[in-house]
């Protein structure tokens, strides 16, 4: 059977000849035009004068669009119509699209931008996490608070109480393709959109508002992207409704790509944080209980900032019980990039927050952070009570596997013995110092906005056998196309090869929730199987009928449909069944079962299932000049019964890596005016080859999602980010060798802040 | 501004005779005039990789030469990798060992990694981490990158 076989990626061969075709390589009629951005060079302010001469006098300049030439809807929010395309009047941050230029070329277009003279009133803006608290700038009316039993209280009769503070930056997506869009007018005013986006019906959305259209006249098409990463969530929709609105204008197709220090100084990132905890617990490091504020920077508009901070609050706990919890959530607006969705959304914030508190309590007490951890976690499957099993949102936690899998890890990874060795290699060398972490992850799977979890899918077999697949998921290198296929594949009892996987299309399957949240292969899997299903009971019911045997004794299996002793080649059931005049077209649809959750109150059941994993990391740091380079790391991660095993850990080991550098290296400045500094490679660093680790062990858990998921697998697109987070932690433990204070490392750990770590350390 | 000059120069084995803008890249003018996209444009001011290409030999970054520069050149692009042996076994072994995902870095990691198999250096992991540091993947980690160069190697001492 297709399914769990450890297949390349889809598009691999493609890849390694340079076919595969991303927006920008997709072949243009003559005569496409190219887009650019004016963009806002202060933070906030009024426009009070916008000379765009110089711009439409440009070579190549074919029109120069401002807010006052849209002709409908002057918006590209995912949320709340609080994001203009162009800047209507006023200024929210510095970066932010004020006009746009339409010339003959993508450079034409470009330097045509930069002719733009605006001049503004500057009002004061709102940059830091205290500048939005002192000026009360926020999104809703106040903090979202979470609240389990009586922390108070919990904090008062503890034997031991810490507090600290802990800053986490955000994040750039660097996603290697970045942001474009292709914009085909069609007759009658309709219009096809090639789009590099993980949300093609919300670019249908936007596009169709924008032209004044019914969603029906506008067709989005996706079939890959060169990496998304939660960046393509939203953050593509300003290109597409761009190039729409000026391909209706001019009559010619048009396009956009940022340009990579456009896309940064354009697009949001991840939420950076402020948290602030306070843990009390008893002589084991047991908590009683944990006062977290979580003070998050949002940028200038919603987009997804609630449910990102939702999730950090949902996230708080990790795998630890925590018997009385108040989380409390500051959505802060502020006047920079509008921070958006990435991998983890919000997940990874929050879980620092606690991976902090237990290396803080194990500190405070001289112990191991591993047994502080394993001292507070739920119990595994089966084992555990209500008392046990109950989050601060008030879900039970039914399937925590992590105590089996530590066991596992700790054996494989020679944990103790390492640390051990750590210790001893510390104490006789003063200058560098290793450091060790073994840290969990357990992270909910659904959207926690209940209607998004839902997919379609539209299968057609063909006469002469072959599959056609398409489905609402979207193609960002995760590999979803192909595990979808294999799915597919396996209903029909045919190789994966047969099925052809189709861009996803807003014309074949509508309605579709972004490709995020990991939830591509569980709603999508499940929406394929739906259809597949359909089409092979009906091809099942005609060949029983001619063979006089029963539906429940055809058998699709090995390319063959076996009935009654006759054995047909798939290819020749299907052109039975097509002469049978039996519909070989299906549609599928999955909702997922079992998920109810009040945001509002923070109770309920916002996850199907938890995915878990865990991580040993070890570095070694420089203390002289804060270089570090991570040694080993061995990975236990549980992806239930794998779709594919070969693009799973790939998923993991590209995660860890992807996380590790979002608290290492990757490190956003910007200035007292609210302008990025940090807006190319040149100045922003993601991992290299040569950061990861040395050695590195991955291996997939054993197990079984305990829910009934496709095939019984696990989302894993998410999940493994969080890895990285021990990457911080053993550099923080390196830092811990220096001295007796607790190092309290702030994130990004870069060269600068482990030498202030240490400092504050060294006796 | 809009000056020109007429270059030419061999791309993946043809004779290739263009009027370009002098102030053209090199990557611009593979992409746009021959339509050639297997090369990507990522950072456009090389440090990410994307357009990493050979000229004469020699790994270049199709963003900071300019298509002037390629005068006379000899030019391989990800589209002619496998008119050499090395360059299609280089692109199975990318293929098997799952050393991509989203594979927008591919056409100029697997540049970078056949200079590497073709100076003939040997299969240790570090210097090949070293060696393509300067192609970044934001998916894979890595990990089955450096593996697929490796096995590369390992087959060729083989063989």
């Amino acid at each position: 059977m297709s399914v769990a076989k450890p297949l390349p990626h889809d598009a691999a061969k493609l890849h390694v000849t340079g076919a595969a075709r991303y927006v920008d390589d997709i072949p243009v009629p003559a005569g496409t035009l190219s887009l650019a951005f004016g963009q806002a060079e202060i933070a906030r302010g009024r426009i009070t004068g916008m000379d765009l001469d110089a711009v439409r006098n440009a070579p190549g300049v074919v029109a120069v669009l401002t807010a006052d030439d849209l002709p409908f809807a002057n918006d590209v929010s995912p949320s709340v119509h609080d994001e203009p395309l162009l800047a209507a009047g006023e200024v929210f941050y510095l970066g932010q699209p004020v006009f746009c230029v339409v010339a003959r070329s993508h450079l034409l277009a470009r330097k045509a931008a930069r002719l733009g003279r605006l001049t503004y009133e500057d009002l004061p803006a709102i940059l830091s996490i205290d500048d939005a608290l002192a000026a009360d700038s926020r999104f809703e009316e106040g903090p979202r608070i979470y609240i389990k039993g009586d922390v108070d209280a919990a904090l008062a009769g503890a034997e031991h109480v810490i507090e600290g503070t802990l800053e986490l930056g955000g994040q750039e997506h660097f996603y290697l393709e970045g942001q474009a869009a292709l914009a085909l007018p069609q007759e009658g005013g309709d219009m096809v959109v090639h789009s590099s986006t993980q949300h093609p019906t919300e670019i249908q959305h936007k596009v169709a508002e924008a032209l004044g259209m019914p969603m029906n006249a506008v067709r989005v098409e996706v079939r890959r992207m060169g990496g998304g990463f939660g960046g393509k969530e939203s953050q593509g929709n300003a290109l597409a409704v761009a190039c729409a609105v000026a391909a209706r204008l001019t009559g010619q197709p048009c396009k956009m790509r940022y340009d990579r220090d456009d896309d940064m100084m354009i697009t949001g990132k991840r939420h950076d944080f402020r948290i602030d905890y306070r843990a009390g617990f008893d002589g084991d490091g047991r908590l009683a209980g944990v006062d977290f504020t979580q003070f998050c920077r949002c940028g200038w508009a919603q987009d997804l900032s609630l449910p990102v901070a939702d999730r950090a609050m949902l996230h708080a706990d990790n795998a630890y019980l925590l018997p009385a919890a108040r989380i409390t959530s500051h959505r802060l607006k502020t006047h920079t990039q509008s921070a958006t969705a990435y991998r983890g959304f919000g997940g990874p914030q929050g879980m620092v927050g606690i991976e902090r508190v237990m290396d803080h309590v194990a500190h405070a007490l001289g112990r191991d952070p591993l047994d502080i951890r394993q001292v507070n976690f739920y119990a595994d499957q089966g084992e555990g009570s209500a008392e046990s099993q109950t989050t601060p949102y008030h879900m039970e936690v039914e399937d925590f596997v992590l105590n089996e899998m530590l066991a596992e890890l700790k054996e494989t990874s020679d944990y103790r013995k390492r640390r051990a060795a750590a210790a001893t290699w510390n104490a006789a060398n003063p200058v560098l110092k290793k450091g060790i972490a073994l840290t969990p992850v357990k992270f909910g799977i659904s959207f926690t906005l209940t209607h998004l979890n839902q997919a379609g899918a539209l299968v057609h077999v063909y006469q002469d056998g072959s599959v056609h697949m398409n489905h609402g998921g979207t193609e960002m290198g995760q590999g979803l196309f192909q595990k979808v296929a294999q799915v597919a594949a396996a209903r029909f009892g045919v190789d994966a090869g047969k099925v052809k996987i189709t861009a996803t299309d807003t014309g074949k399957v509508p309605n579709t929730s972004a490709t995020a949240a990991s939830s591509g292969s569980d709603l999508n899997g499940m929406a394929v199987q739906a259809a597949c299903d359909e089409i092979r009971e009906r091809m099942a019911r005609f060949l029983a009928d001619q063979h006089q045997a029963q539906v429940s004794d055809v058998r699709f299996q090995d390319g063959k449909v076996l009935v009654a002793g006759a054995e047909y080649s798939f290819a020749e059931a299907a052109a039975a069944c097509y002469v049978g005049r039996v519909s070989l077209s299906a549609t599928g649809f999955y909702k997922t079962p079992k998920v109810q959750w009040d945001r509002i109150k923070g109770e309920g059941r916002p996850f199907f299932y938890f995915a878990y994993g865990a991580a040993v990391t070890e570095v070694v740091l420089d203390t002289l000049t804060g270089e570090n380079q991570i040694l080993r790391c061995d990975i236990l991660h549980d992806a239930g019964a794998s779709l594919n095993p070969a693009l799973d850990i790939g998923q993991i080991e590209g995660g860890f890596v992807q996380g590790a550098g979002w608290l290492t290296t990757e490190e956003l400045v910007w200035d007292d005016k609210g302008r990025l500094r940090t807006h190319a490679p040149s100045t922003y660093k993601i991992p290299a080859c040569s950061d990861r680790p040395v050695v590195f062990n991955v291996a997939l858990y054993d197990g079984e999602n305990r829910e009934d998921t496709i095939y019984r697998s696990k989302a894993v697109g998410e999940p493994p980010f969080m890895l990285g987070i021990s990457a911080f932690m053993a550099l923080s433990d390196a830092v811990a060798a220096c001295g007796d204070v607790y190092p309290s490392l702030d994130a990004p750990a870069t060269p600068e802040r482990l030498l202030a770590a240490i400092n504050r350390v060294r006796p | 501004m809009t000056q020109t000059q007429t270059i030419s120069l061999t791309i993946n084995g043809e004779a290739v005779t263009a009027t370009v803008p002098v102030r053209s890249n090199l990557v611009d003018f593979l992409r746009n005039d021959l339509g050639l996209t297997g090369s990507h444009v990522g950072c456009e001011h090389g440090v990410c990789g994307a357009c990493t290409l050979e000229v004469d030999g020699a790994m270049i970054r199709g963003c900071l030469m300019l298509a002037v520069q390629a005068d006379g050149a000899t030019v391989t692009t990800v589209e002619g990798l496998a008119d050499s042996p090395r360059g299609q076994a280089l692109r199975d072994a990318f293929h098997r060992r799952n050393a991509l995902q989203c594979g927008y870095c591919t056409p100029g990691m697997l540049a970078s990694a056949l200079e590497y198999v073709e100076a003939g250096r040997p299969a240790d992991r570090a210097a090949i981490r070293e060696h393509i540091s300067g192609n970044y993947c934001r998916c894979t980690g890595y990990q089955a990158v450096v593996d697929a160069i490796c096995d590369l190697i390992g087959q060729g001492a083989k063989a």
